[in-house]
């Protein structure tokens, strides 16, 4: 890693780079790490390694396949929290460089125990190395774009995380293309199709790594005038990462996103079989041929959750430079809790097109509360120290990456258990998470300009680098 | 190389697969109709 080539101070653009060569740098990345999104496409062949066509004893349980996106997730929030500060001493290369290795390494490794039929080293491979490929991939790009487009930073941390939205549209084909190449009567394929894809998606990050640059110092769009004086919440100085963590509104952000990932994690994970109960008449299971059909209608509807869930995030994230951050999120919470609580009655009214369409607006929200966090961090603490602030926000994302879908669960099981039939049990669910969004709104309407008291002063910015 | 070409280049890298990738999950979803 000490290679000279990937060194900040050699990733400084030289002139007449252009700014927009770094989207489709940071797209590198996202594009790949997003697959962790498609990561379920692998829990049935998984479950029947052994069996092949249908779980056999000694063949792993789907819950247990689910701890390796768990583990993921966490060690994703790890180490965005933990590998932050490194992110921005290290630069967006050397960052996007490790991310790489981690991230395709963890595919190899993962592949090596599904190959041995080791679930711990899968556990190890894709959700503690994956991860940390993950955590460090996912807020490198987000923090360079930030300073390329600091008079659009929405649409730039918006491209930026579409990017992880679209790798589950291409990890998922991709991994079932290569299932299907790879399989045999006596493999389900999952081995070499992790290994395959491990050594693509190192390739294509290390392309990212490549043409990324970090703008010269005192760098500005053309025409751009930088703002002298904070005006509401944009602030014109800079926090440095310990000195946000000691401010409210690291806080009340961190509710925000813990929040709207908790609901759209929870909704997210129970679309398939919630869509397939609710409209029982178009879900037949009468017949194989029903239930093959009834299946891939299902999967159709969480591949188009996840079509929003990409939209959305450029969308809102573009939408945001115009409107301000904090009336995003205030969209967000209000529609969202609106639209949450009437997902209810649409199943009962046996409205399927209005169910769909209340049900890829929230997703499309729940991907703008994503992509759009950076440009609030970036307003309310400047741009010097957002990779790592970001990356502590993310834990967030960690948190309720376990809430969500144990919240869920739980409330639907409860109401099973409690002789409510299953159709129904959803309705108690959306309304919870409804409420989750209402607190989210507080938390939102809560957050005001950051006191001067925290911003950088000169000493600092000579100890950490920023002058 | 002109920055133009650089810029055609590396938006098709990038966009080429993300856009098959909304093809096939456009296809799927019309299962849904």
């Amino acid at each position: 890693m000490n290679n000279s080539f990937l060194d900040r101070s050699h990733s400084i653009a030289g002139p007449g780079f252009s700014r927009w060569l770094v989207p489709p740098a940071a797209l590198c990345i996202h594009l790949c790490i997003g697959q962790a999104y498609a990561l379920s496409v692998f829990n049935k062949p998984m479950s029947q390694l052994i069996g092949v066509s249908a779980p056999a004893p000694g063949d792993w349980s789907i819950p247990a396949i689910g701890w390796i996106f768990s583990i993921a997730i966490v060690f994703l929030g790890l180490a965005a929290a933990f590998g932050g500060k490194w992110v921005e001493e290290a630069g967006p290369r050397k960052a996007m460089f490790a991310a790489a290795l981690f991230f395709s390494g963890g595919l190899v490794v993962g592949s090596g125990g599904v190959a041995l039929h080791q679930l711990w080293l899968v556990y190890l491979g894709y959700g503690v190395i994956g991860g940390i490929g993950l955590g460090i991939g996912y807020i490198s790009p987000v923090s360079t774009l930030v300073k390329w487009f600091p008079d659009r930073p929405g649409l730039a941390t918006g491209t930026a995380i579409m990017g992880f939205g679209g790798g589950a549209l291409i990890g998922a084909p991709l991994a079932v293309g290569l299932m299907k190449f790879y399989s045999s009567p006596t493999s389900t394929g999952v081995a070499p199709t992790m290994l395959t894809m491990g050594i693509i998606y190192l390739c294509f990050m290390m392309i990212g790594a490549f043409i990324v640059r970090i703008p010269p110092a005192g760098w500005k769009p053309e025409g751009y005038v930088a703002p002298t004086v904070s005006v509401g919440l944009v602030t014109s100085a800079n926090v440095l990462v310990h000195q946000a963590l000691r401010t409210p509104q690291f806080y009340l952000l961190w509710g925000v996103l813990f929040l709207n990932v908790t609901a759209g994690i929870g909704v997210l994970g129970q679309a398939s079989l919630m869509i397939q109960e609710m409209f029982p008449l178009k879900f037949l299971h009468d017949t194989p041929a029903a239930i093959a059909a009834s299946a891939a209608a299902a999967a159709g509807f969480v591949g188009l959750l996840s079509l929003f869930n990409m939209a959305g995030r450029i969308f809102w994230a573009s939408m945001s430079d115009f409107i301000g951050r904090k009336m995003t999120y205030v969209i967000f919470f209000v529609l969202g809790a609106i639209l949450y609580a009437c997902v209810p009655a649409s199943g009962r009214a046996g409205n399927l097109a209005l169910f769909i369409l209340f049900y890829v607006v929230i997703l499309s929200m729940y991907g703008g509360g994503f992509a759009t966090i950076p440009a609030y961090l970036r307003d309310l603490y400047g741009t010097v120290n957002v990779g790592a602030i970001h990356g502590c926000l993310l834990t967030a994302w960690s948190a309720a990456g376990v809430a969500g879908p144990v919240l869920v669960n739980y409330i639907r099981q409860y109401q099973i258990d409690h002789g409510v039939a299953k159709a129904d049990a959803y309705s108690v669910t959306m309304y919870v998470m409804a409420g989750l969004l209402v607190v989210g709104l507080i938390c939102n309407l809560l957050v005001r300009p950051v006191d001067s008291q925290h911003h950088v002063t000169s000493k600092e910015a000579v100890i950490d680098g920023v002058a | 190389m002109s920055n133009g070409v650089k810029l055609t280049l590396s938006w098709l890298l990038v966009g080429i697969p993300l856009a098959w990738g909304v093809y096939v999950t456009i296809l799927n979803a019309l299962k849904l109709f």
